[in-house]
């Protein structure tokens, strides 16, 4: 600091008496920039007082506040009386939000406008500059702290005594431990419990009924019900089953044309998979083997599948082999057969894990 | 009992001393109100992620007292009637009911969203201007890395604050996150089924989304902001080169008043850009969506806009699995790659820069001066090639949105995204390095030779040459070149710019003030009448 204030007071005048009566409140101003290493070298008003120019702006700055005052107005008027209860079709509701904002907008604006003309157009504009004290190292502060830390050290004595900071030391790592514990022990969970994911609704339990086949609103699926290049979403028919507590168990169920079938049924024998069909139909998982989004968009002409999150395309008649994009597994095959009733009924749960890849996935 | 005088004028200076006699706080106060700052447009882009900030602190308190984060199953019975009956989690309800059933409630859902959108993008422009004039070099390394770890934070509230309203776009979002967190090799499902709670969706993750987007983020954010905010107070704002500007000073207005009038206009500015937004523009219309149900989804869903680049990369990676034949066998999906292993090398890029490039020039020094993009070519060559990966990556986050309304195959365009990914950065380091080069190259000639004047002068052998009006009396072509050192800042390049024009009159109707006197351009001579002609001769003695 010694050495600044020479520096400064070598360029400037010496330091003011501020006490001193004849000094204008401006000098005062300049003689506190200067004692903070701020020397204002250029200060000029952009308008001058009685001048036309500054009755302009200031009725323009007076403008903007009142407008702000308008519209701040209109948005409590429109708040309190427009209808606001949202009713089917074009009812005045549907401009209640957009006149909140606009008339919000045009409040905030205005008093923003005001504010900046006023502060840009009608203050004195300046030129200050400030010294950074950029490479004035304070080397003596350094010495002095540094040699202030390494004495509370040797107070401490570890070097001498280096029992109490290896004890210390492993006296803090389990207490780290304990505070982690709650948080990582109440939150782990096991994610193989009950086998949860490799199983999916589709599941029976130990000599249980087959699980149907059903549509999203709970009623089971006849084979008459889907016509030729036809595709209908199936879920299992247990409790809540159509729910995301089920979430990897949607499937879509496709009745296939002819001659894709024949193809599909090939495919299906090559892999083992030769009774996974009934007649004309095959059933595969909706989840996309990549990220787990509904694989949805069902091509009737190529029987390809399109995931529309991140464009994966699988092939239905190749056991919905991946033929394009991001996923790298084919989408699990539910086996499918009729039941007495003629309704679709699972074979068995899926053969293969259902879902977005992981690492443990046999 | 004599009555006491009382001066209401006297009041504040009493208080002041008051004040200042339990805090001592004048001189402290005074070096605040004189602080220097120095102003340029490019400066205030972080200050409209500062503003958002507050304007999301604002609404965001606001939504939480209305919004229930919960995904137990309840019947809609509110008045949006499409969707009565409808069976839904009972955050998604409440976010229709915050939207149909709270007055007002609608103007400011869309304007915490639209504020949050306008965040993340202010933090991205202000982080380009930052990097592009070299602002992160020593010694403001530290508040580089803060910025970065800004994005990312700001980046995990957008998805935690995208995530609660529970409606059919942002589950399907959420799926996607619990597929990435799948994917991590070794401990993926533990981290996922941790996290959810047990297996997706499970029933427990819109309360633990709900805590870490109103508390814990935004706590973090806070801190960092601060943290942020004092580093730049402390070591001061960089200023571009300039008259009397040094590494070692700054130049500007000192902070009151015009300063921070200017400060407090712009943040109304911004305010109110956001109110007109969020009242004008829809965003998020989850009354459409429908609620999340784990077998719906819809052509075209797209994340907000700071997601798209990881979407992108998504849809780009190749189908690359692999297989660790040990045991029942491992796998490490495709998945893994460009939602986590890319994130992680762009963070660790990002952050590590100003070291690397200190490194590379063997740089020790502070520097506090800006450079102009173009004077350090390497630098702005290598920041064109992030952004165009950045860039190359966002489009192929929309790229069936851009197949299906160009007409073009949705393959193609993943095809084209690929190879693009590979080929544009280093076609982009390319360009941008010749660019730089040029148009350093431009300036130096500007210095040497003077501002091109636009008159043609033809020369007595019939020749036509270009009139330079040389920038200072010493050069011009008369002794050479070189007098006027570059100096990193603008060099004029248009006559306008040296005065040849003469100042606007102000006023919009009639002229607010009188005209000054033109000053004579030193471009022109002064008009004169025209002399008498002289017959034409040989021409040398014309010269």
């Amino acid at each position: 600091m010694s050495t600044h204030t020479e520096h400064q007071a070598s360029q400037g005048p010496e330091p003011l008496d501020v006490n001193d009566p004849k000094l204008t409140r401006f000098d005062i101003v300049r003689e506190g920039a200067r004692r903070d290493d701020i020397e204002i070298v250029h200060y000029e008003p952009q308008v001058l007082p009685g001048t036309k120019a500054e009755r302009r702006l200031t009725r323009v700055v007076a403008g903007f506040f009142l407008l702000t005052g308008l519209a701040a107005t209109a948005f409590m008027v429109i708040y309190i009386a427009w209808p606001w209860q949202y009713e089917p079709g074009r009812g005045g509701d549907k401009f209640y939000t957009p006149l909140l904002g606009f008339t919000l907008g045009i409040a905030l604006l205005a008093v923003g406008f005001g504010i900046l003309t006023w502060g840009k157009k009608l203050l004195p504009k300046e030129v200050s500059i400030q010294d950074r004290h950029e490479g004035q190292v304070d080397s003596e502060g350094r010495t002095i702290t540094g040699q202030t830390m390494l004495y509370m050290a040797d107070e401490l004595g570890v070097k001498r005594r280096p029992l109490l900071g290896i004890s210390l030391l492993a006296g803090l790592a389990p207490v780290g431990a304990v505070l982690a514990a709650p948080l990582v022990g109440g939150l782990i969970s096991q994610p193989h419990k009950n086998n949860q994911m490799f199983t999916t609704g589709f599941a029976t339990a130990e000599g249980g009924e087959r699980i149907r086949l059903v549509r999203e609103d709970g009623r089971p699926v006849r084979p008459a019900d889907i016509s030729a290049g036809g595709q209908l979403t199936v879920f299992p028919g247990i409790d809540h089953g159509v729910s995301n507590k089920h979430a990897d168990s949607p499937t879509l169920l496709i009745h296939l044309r002819d001659s894709d079938a024949q193809e599909s049924r090939r495919a299906n024998e090559k892999i083992g998979h030769g009774d996974y069909m009934w007649g004309n139909y095959a059933a595969f998982s909706k989840i996309c083997t990549h990220a787990g989004c509904p694989a949805s968009l069902y091509e009737q002409q190529t029987n390809r599948l399109l995931c529309p999150c991140h464009q994966s395309q699988f092939l239905i008649t190749n056991n919905a082999k991946p033929i394009f994009g991001p996923a790298s597994r084919r989408l699990p095959q539910l086996p499918i057969e009729v039941d007495s009733e003629g309704f679709f009924v699972a074979k068995s749960d899926y053969t293969e894990t259902v879902g977005p890849d992981f690492w443990e996935r046999p | 009992m004599k009555r006491r005088k009382f001066d209401l004028a006297a009041t504040p200076g009493k208080a002041a001393v008051g004040v200042d006699d339990r805090f001592a706080v004048a001189t402290p106060l005074r070096k605040l109100l004189n602080k220097v700052f120095p102003d340029h447009w490019s400066f205030l882009l972080g200050e409209i992620a500062l503003f958002s900030f507050v304007v999301l602190l604002l609404t965001g308190v606001f939504l939480t007292l209305f919004y229930e984060p919960a995904m137990t199953e309840v019947v809609y019975d509110g008045s949006y009637a499409p969707l009565q009956g409808t069976p839904m989690s009972a955050a998604y309800a409440s976010s229709l009911d915050l939207s149909f059933d709270v007055r007002g409630g609608l103007v400011m859902r869309q304007m915490h969203h639209w504020a949050a959108l306008l965040f993340m993008a202010a933090i991205v422009v202000h982080m380009l201007r930052v990097f592009f004039t070299g602002a992160f070099r020593k010694p403001r390394e530290t508040n580089w890395i803060i910025g970065s770890l800004l994005f990312w934070v700001g980046f995990l509230a957008g998805f935690t604050g995208y995530s609660l309203p529970d409606d059919g776009l942002s589950g399907t979002g959420l799926r996607i996150a619990s597929a990435i967190m799948l994917s991590i090799p070794v401990i993926g499902s533990w981290v996922t089924s941790s996290i959810f709670g047990g297996e997706f969706p499970g029933t427990i993750i819109i309360s633990r989304f709900f805590i870490a987007h109103v508390l814990l983020i935004p706590g973090l954010l806070l801190a960092l902001i601060s943290v942020h905010l004092g580093l730049v107070f402390k070591q001061k704002h960089t200023q571009w080169p300039g008259p009397g500007r040094t590494n070692n000073n700054v130049v500007g207005e000192r902070m009151f008043p015009r300063y921070a009038l200017k400060q407090g206009g712009f943040f109304m500015v911004v305010f109110g850009v956001i109110a007109l937004m969020g009242g004008l523009f829809q965003i998020n219309p989850i009354w459409l969506f429908g609620p999340y149900e784990a077998w719906v989804v819809s052509a075209a869903s797209q994340p907000d806009w700071y997601v798209m680049f990881l979407d992108g990369s998504t849809r780009l990676m190749p189908a690359w699995e692999i297989n660790i034949p040990l045991g029942d066998g491992y796998v490490i999906p495709p998945l893994f790659w460009p939602t986590v292993v890319l994130p992680g090398i762009l963070v660790g890029l990002s952050t590590m820069y100003p070291f690397l490039e200190a490194r590379h020039l063997k740089d020790r020094k502070s520097h506090n001066l800006l450079e102009r993009p173009r004077d350090a070519p390497a630098r702005t060559a290598v920041g064109a090639m992030a952004v165009s990966f950045y860039v190359v990556l966002t489009l192929s986050g929309a790229n069936d949105v851009i197949a299906d309304k160009f007409q073009i195959s949705l393959n193609a365009m993943t095809w084209a995204g690929r190879v693009g990914l590979l080929v544009v950065p280093p076609i982009a380091y390319y360009i941008t390095y010749r660019l730089c080069l040029g148009l350093q190259q431009h300036d130096r000639e500007v210095l040497a030779h003077g501002v091109e004047t636009g008159i043609i002068r033809r020369m007595p052998d019939g020749q036509f040459v270009e009139v330079h009006q040389p920038l200072s009396a010493q050069n011009g072509h008369a002794d050479g070149h070189g007098q006027l050192e570059y100096v990193g800042w603008v060099v004029p390049k248009k006559m306008n710019r040296l005065g040849a024009l003469g100042p606007a009159i102000r006023g919009f109707f009639y002229p607010i003030e009188k005209p000054a006197e033109a000053p004579v351009s030193p471009g022109h001579p002064p008009v004169e009448a025209r002399p008498e002609r002289e017959e034409i001769g040989s021409g040398e003695s014309r010269r």
